[in-house]
């Protein structure tokens, strides 16, 4: 043979993708919680506990899906918390002054997307790192919602539309539907489309993608758009689900969102990491808080068991990766 | 094959002697019982091609890999290299390509960091002295510059000056110089020819890894050819013509002359350039490339040879002037150019040109992913199928497609990026550079490639630094001089004399 198969004798790689592998794992580690709670707690079994489980991940999936999209970029989007809370403070009072939730719910819709342009046009256009434009973003966001709502609630919403957050079809709460729906959206987007594939080319190397052909601008713009879009989606979600909209709804939902982000597989760096990767993580988080709850420990101690976490769900996925190669 | 020891000594003892050093990584044996000699004052000329071991040895010396197995002795005496501060203590340093400055800190400070002198204040610096010392040591090496000088300012031939200085000053005796002149221009290169001539007056030992052959012979005391881990032979310059060495390095004859069948009448005009200036340095730059051409783009490195290529393409913005390709005007983000059949494989193909983490077939098709999915639906299958027919067609050396990019040798990544624009269906090929760092055996089948592309009604605009290269594959060039074209060279008067006479700067 000649000079030029010496390419080949790089080490031997898994014929298993990386991707599943880690898929592979994480479902593991979501199988042994399930199997260590069921033990530890008679209650974790129960249906309406699983239910549960599965609404309270649903809610963090929703932000976490369209930030996936942002990370696989090798950006991050800050603002989805401070945008749910604006979206639904917004969609609110639509609701409350038309009547008509279908208004609302394009109102909170169009509310996040917009956001989200906004983001991706600082971004593009003016090259603000992403950490810091979407950083900025959440101040005004707060700013403008604390502004709006002045210390008020709003309360009391159309019982159709708080079929939204809180009713079942079926004997599954609507939330968890929407959840597969999601998930099979987003998969389906990341990897079936020449979009997602562009994404991921991105988030690899933007120098190369763009010199490869790719209207990078275009994408990372729609990237946050949808990120923007999704938070508007959970804030309807939410709103329908408490029944109420405050100008702090969203202060504790950015992080978790990340949170679920980083377990489930999706490195900071770009272009590698999945949806279904973001729901895992998802689950894994909701689960262990749930877990925490069920077996009576103090809630001061989950944003610690959060940290340990992502920290431990990252650093094996370094190893694995640096094995690989 | 000779011994494992020089034929003839210029020292009775060498300084630094490796004996039947072994290296193995998971798969590969990246190096095999090498025994490798440096004596005091001489530039040892590493030969291989890309994966011979040449990466592996340097770091075997440097401390940064553990050999698996063997023995190294400096003056006579058997000592180990396990960390970097062993090789350090050693005196051995390396300056790799790229290079390990910190861009924001100034000349002095690159030089003396983490051995900073410290001032009458704990914690602080003593700047006065740190400047005075670095002075002392560039003036060791000749290079006249203000120490306080930030490095992101130097060029790359200046700041390889500063990673010299920098070994000097940590009393280096043995150089690992890897591939030094790859990226400097003529000048440049003769400056650092006098630089290793006078170390070695001082009596420091330089390794100098290289893949052009009339470096080896200007400069080596002694060539040591690496082959698949192996060391194949040890030889003096004297002893060997370039095509016996060119024969230990593949192990078998490669022709050195690149195969090329000029067309007798070139094709319509692809691709015309009028009057085009950009901010980055070019000024009122025409050029004509017609199909079945190959344009070659010399001149001096910082001419503004890579920045024609990236105006054209749409990657830098332009001031003034048409880009015409395919008889329309052209004017916009790569992604325009791209889609009307213009490509451009990169100078830095790793940074540039290639996602390294993802796999072989991601980046082959990744500027085809419109044209081979117009529903916008993408098929990882068919996708895989047309990255499959890629491979076999380059003949690109992969295990698979789903391959990480990243792990193959640089001829099959180069083979990679020109694959994704075949796949893309280019009329207009731009390759700046594109046998830098790629042996002998697959620069031929890349100037083939090329050569089969023009034939089949694409055209080529061909940067370079291998003059021999451009004489022999071009049909015409422009020769490029600070920021403009200084002339045009027919086939005819095509010659390495014709294109740095162009080229000098004429102060």
């Amino acid at each position: 043979m000649t000079d030029i198969t010496k390419g080949a004798m790089a080490p031997p790689r898994s014929f298993l993708s990386q991707d599943a592998v880690q898929l592979f794992y994480r479902l593991l580690a979501a199988f042994l919680i399930c199997a260590v709670l069921a033990v530890l707690s008679d209650s974790f079994l129960s249906l309406g506990n699983i239910l549960n489980v599965l609404r309270q991940a649903s809610l963090t999936f929703f932000i976490a899906s369209g930030l996936t999209l942002v990370v696989l970029t090798a950006g991050l989007d800050l603002s989805v918390g401070a945008n749910v809370a604006l979206s639904a403070c917004l969609a609110g009072t639509v609701i409350h002054t038309t009547g008509s939730p279908a208004l609302g719910i394009l109102t909170g819709l169009a509310c996040g997307g917009l956001v989200g342009l906004i983001n991706g046009v600082m971004v593009t256009a003016l090259r603000i790192p992403s950490f810091i434009a979407t950083y900025g973003m959440l101040w005004v966001l707060n700013g403008l919602t604390y502004w709006y709502m002045a210390g008020e609630t709003l309360h009391g919403f159309p019982a159709g539309f708080r079929q939204i957050g809180s009713g079942y079809l079926f004997g599954l709460p609507i939330p968890v539907y929407l959840l597969l729906v999601f998930l099979g959206i987003g998969t389906f987007f990341a990897q079936r489309t020449v979009w997602g594939q562009e994404i991921y080319a991105i988030g690899a190397n933007p120098v190369a993608a763009r010199l490869s052909g790719i209207p990078v601008a275009r994408r990372l713009l729609l990237v946050y758009a949808v990120s923007g879009t999704m938070a508007g989606l959970a804030s309807i979600i939410f709103l329908s689900r408490l029944n109420s909209a405050e100008a702090d709804i969203g202060e504790s939902l950015t992080l978790p969102a990340i949170a679920a982000v980083l377990i489930g597989g999706t490195s900071l760096f770009g272009g590698v990491g999945t949806v279904f990767g973001t729901f895992i993580g998802a689950l894994i988080l909701t689960l262990v808080l749930n877990g925490m709850n069920l077996l009576a420990v103090s809630a001061n101690w989950q944003p610690l068991v959060t940290g340990v976490i992502v920290i431990l769900a990252v650093w094996l996925d370094m190893k694995t990766r640096r094995r690989a190669q | 094959m000779s011994d494992a020891l020089p034929i003839e000594v210029t020292s009775p003892t060498p300084l630094l002697e490796l004996r039947g050093i072994s290296k193995e990584f998971p798969g590969v044996k990246a190096l095999d019982d090498v025994s490798f000699a440096v004596y005091p004052g001489e530039v040892h000329m590493l030969l291989g091609e890309n994966g011979a071991g040449k990466s592996s040895l340097m770091k075997v010396l440097c401390g940064a890999y553990r050999a698996d197995a063997g023995e190294f002795y400096y003056k006579g005496e058997k000592v180990a290299i396990n960390s970097t501060a062993d090789a350090q203590k050693l005196g051995i340093a390396v300056i790799f390509q790229e290079f390990s400055l910190v861009p924001h800190l100034d000349i002095a400070q690159n030089i003396f960091l983490g051995r900073e002198p410290k001032g009458r204040i704990p914690g602080t610096i003593d700047r006065r002295r740190i400047l005075a010392d670095a002075r002392r040591v560039l003036d060791t090496i000749g290079f006249d510059i203000d120490p306080a000088t930030t490095v992101d300012k130097l060029g790359v031939a200046q700041q390889q000056m500063v990673e010299i200085a920098k070994a000097i000053s940590q009393n280096a005796r043995i150089l690992v110089m890897d591939e030094p002149t790859a990226a400097l221009s003529d000048r440049e290169t003769e400056l650092l020819f006098a630089l290793i001539a006078r170390l070695k007056a001082d009596g420091v030992s330089i390794v100098y890894i290289s893949h052009r052959m009339a470096e080896v012979f200007a400069l080596g005391d002694r060539i040591t050819v690496l082959r698949d881990g192996r060391r194949i032979d040890g030889v003096r310059p004297a002893d060997v013509t370039p095509d016996q060495l060119v024969r230990m390095m593949v192990g078998r004859n490669v022709d050195m002359t690149y195969p090329r069948h000029f067309a007798d009448k070139p094709g319509e005009v692809l691709l015309q350039v009028k009057g085009l200036s950009a901010p980055t340095g070019i000024s009122d730059i025409n050029i004509e490339v017609r199909r079945g051409e190959i344009v070659g783009l010399c001149g001096l490195v910082g001419s503004g040879r890579s920045e024609v290529a990236r105006a054209i393409f749409g990657a830098d913005p332009v001031t003034s002037g048409e880009i015409i390709f395919d008889g329309k005007s052209i004017s916009g983000e790569p992604d325009l150019a791209a889609r009307r059949g213009i490509a451009l494989i990169p100078e830095s193909r790793k940074s540039e040109g290639l996602a390294l983490l993802r796999s072989v077939s991601d980046n082959l098709v990744v500027s085809a992913l419109k044209k081979l999915f117009p529903s916008g639906l993408f098929d990882q299958r068919s996708a895989q199928r047309t990255a499959d027919g890629l491979i076999r067609q380059l003949r690109i050396a992969t295990p698979s497609a789903r391959q990480t990019v990243g792990l193959l040798s640089g001829g099959n990544q180069q083979k990679v990026v020109i694959g994704k624009w075949l796949a893309a269906g280019s009329k207009l090929f731009i390759f700046d550079e594109p046998t830098r760092g790629i042996d002998i055996g697959a620069k031929s089948e890349i100037f083939a490639l090329i050569d089969r592309l023009v034939a089949d009604g694409a055209a080529a605009l061909m940067i370079s630094s291998e003059q021999v290269e451009i004489c022999h594959v071009c049909d015409r060039a422009y020769v490029m001089r600070e920021g403009r074209i200084a002339g045009h060279l027919t086939r005819n008067e095509l010659t390495e004399e014709n294109i740095v006479r162009l080229g000098m700067h004429h102060a």
